[in-house]
């Protein structure tokens, strides 16, 4: 029986293997998600054979899984696709607290002086998964916009950063080297918890998905370090495949943003002064161009090249379908329309092709950043909707800049630049943009939706 | 070190070596349906969860169980359903892609809701 046990599981982490080599290539990738599914059930079917079920132990199970399964399936029904990265980062939260409660009840079972094989890896796993589950708590509520998105920092942050890691560090001593008490590692527990709140707090909002991808490592870990305590294989490889992917993941986001990840997790320590300074100093007395519809809708009409920017203004307002019908009354007059992809554009890289081709927008009008970068100087106008940050030129100039060094899109070569925004508020970065004030740019105020609805009147009427 | 031991960490250490190896190229547009798609693989803390409940006989326990198996579960099925959603989107455009123009009658179900005005 155990054999057989084994050899699912092996079945099982082929089926994850599997999974994840389809997820990483676009044609294959649902089916790769279907395989890993499959994997997920055959790992579980074959748990449950060796199990001594206490009656309450069935009940209990029963109860969890229908729970869970309503709450996640009816989630992940209803989330509009807007909402992604924060449902995301949910789901991960709730692996990684799960992981710190399974390592709670396997101290609690082992006694005072558990072997240090058995106690390191669930020490670890409790540090790690509520880390993961707090952290992903504050990403959701940040991404959500049930705080602000902004960095949050205060004096003396390091230093009750340091002292909190050096009590978790204290902790885990305790309960390795002393004894294995219920009160040691329960307040292992909350340390950790406040540490994954006060690691995300002076996190900016736009780097988020980063930070949801290293949580989702860290989980994957916490989920291995179990796999040591319970002597499970599947968990072992599982927990594992997803920390060694979800890291290489991690580098690869903070790459698309041309940002280093400790830039990205510490870069709000030292750099809060020099950004503030400088949205101040970029208020002071610059005009904007504003347009009519009317206006806007003609130059488009009269164009030959457009190239539509669109951002996550453009996804909260649900304006992805009013978007695809401007781009089809423009080559009903011969307009050529392309679509430039910042890699990360929306919340997440990849979040905007997924929003576009909800809206069916045709696969060859959207283009990758690097391959329409030098398009936009033969573009009669480039049409921003609700990005701000992706085409910001301080990235390119300033050296100050939250966002220096991030690749942008040149929206700024355009002969005219038509920037649709609700109002003149700085973008998620929390920094102002340049391109506003350009000469050549056209500012188009109000909901992206209503706008784009407007445009495409005035280019029909035109 | 325990035979036991050595076997498990010879599976920890190819499976870092797997999990880099296999996904180290991801085009961009992936990014975000890998992630959700390794979270949902993590998951697999229910096959933890559902080993401490099983025993389960006293009341610390039975918390600990029934919190941990419908956190592991919501996991486990959130991250699979929300992953096929947007995975969904992509197979709509690729069949396009390939040359079928009436897509309209094909669009998802979740295309369908998510538009009420179009």
């Amino acid at each position: 029986m155990t054999t057989l046990i084994e050899l699912a599981y092996l079945v099982a982490a082929v089926c994850f293997i599997l999974g994840l080599k389809q997820l990483s290539s676009p044609k294959g990738a649902r089916n790769g998600n279907f395989i890993a599914a499959v994997g997920m059930v055959i790992a579980l079917l074959a748990t449950l054979p060796l199990l001594h079920f206490t009656t309450a132990g069935v009940i209990i199970i029963v109860i969890g899984v229908v729970i869970g399964a309503a709450v996640g399936s009816v989630g992940a029904r209803m989330v509009k696709m807007t909402a992604i990265p924060q449902m995301v980062a949910l789901f991960n939260g709730v692996g990684g607290g799960a992981a710190a409660l399974v390592a709670v009840a396997e101290l609690l079972s082992f006694g005072q002086h558990p072997a240090f094989a058995e106690a390191f890896p669930s020490v670890f796993s409790i540090v790690i998964g509520s880390v993961s589950f707090a952290g992903s708590m504050v990403a959701f509520a940040k991404l959500q916009e049930l705080m602000t998105g902004k960095p949050i920092t205060y004096p003396g942050q390091q230093i009750v950063n340091g002292i909190l890691a050096a009590a978790i560090l204290g902790f885990v001593i305790a309960v390795l080297a002393v004894a294995s008490i219920p009160f040691s590692f329960i307040s292992l527990m909350v340390l950790a918890l406040v540490l994954g709140v006060a690691f995300v707090l002076p996190i900016g909002g736009a780097d988020m998905p980063v930070v949801i991808s290293l949580l989702n490592a860290f989980t994957g870990l916490a989920v291995a370090a179990s796999g040591f305590t319970l002597n499970n294989f599947a968990l072992i490889v599982a927990g594992t495949l997803v920390g060694a992917s979800g890291s290489l993941l991690t580098k690869l986001m903070s790459d698309a943003m041309g940002r280093s990840l400790a830039n990205v997790l510490f870069g709000a320590f030292g750099q809060t002064q020099t950004g503030t300074a400088a949205a101040v100093a970029g208020k002071e007395g610059r005009s904007v161009r504003s347009g009519s519809a009317e206006d806007i809708g003609t130059l488009l009409a009269y164009s030959q090249r457009v190239i539509i920017v669109p951002g996550y203004g453009l996804a909260v307002a649900q304006a992805q379908h009013a978007a695809r019908e401007l781009a089809d009354v423009l080559e009903k007059r011969g307009v050529e329309v392309t679509y430039a992809i910042h890699p990360v554009a929306g919340r997440m890289p990849g979040h905007m092709n997924v929003l576009l081709a909800e809206a069916n927008v045709p696969y060859e009008q959207l283009k990758e950043m690097d391959e329409v970068n030098d398009e936009f100087k033969n573009a009669d106008v480039a049409l921003i909707v609700g990005a701000n940050d992706v085409v910001n030129p301080s990235a390119r100039n300033a050296p100050g800049s939250p966002i220096y060094g991030m690749p942008i899109l040149n929206a700024d070569q355009a002969k005219n630049i038509v920037f649709m925004k609700r109002s003149m508020r700085p973008g998620f970065a929390g920094i102002d943009n340049d391109l506003m004030f350009d000469p050549k740019t056209l500012m188009f105020f109000g909901d992206a939706k209503d706008s784009l609805t407007k445009l495409v009147a005035a280019v029909k009427a035109a | 070190m325990s035979n036991e031991l050595l076997n498990e960490l010879t599976f920890f250490v190819l499976s870092i070596f797997v999990g880099i190896e296999v996904i180290s190229k991801v085009p961009t547009i992936l990014h975000t349906p890998l992630m959700s798609g390794t979270n949902a693989i993590h998951g697999i803390i229910l096959v933890g969860a559902i080993v401490i409940a099983a025993g389960a006989n006293s009341p610390v326990n039975i918390i600990l169980g029934v919190v941990a198996v419908t956190l592991a579960t919501t996991n486990v099925v959130g991250g699979f359903v929300v992953t096929d959603r947007m995975l969904e989107m992509f197979k709509g455009r690729a069949g396009r892609a390939q040359g079928a123009p009436n897509q309209s009658q094909k669009q998802s179900p979740a295309t369908k809701e998510s538009t009420p005005a179009k």
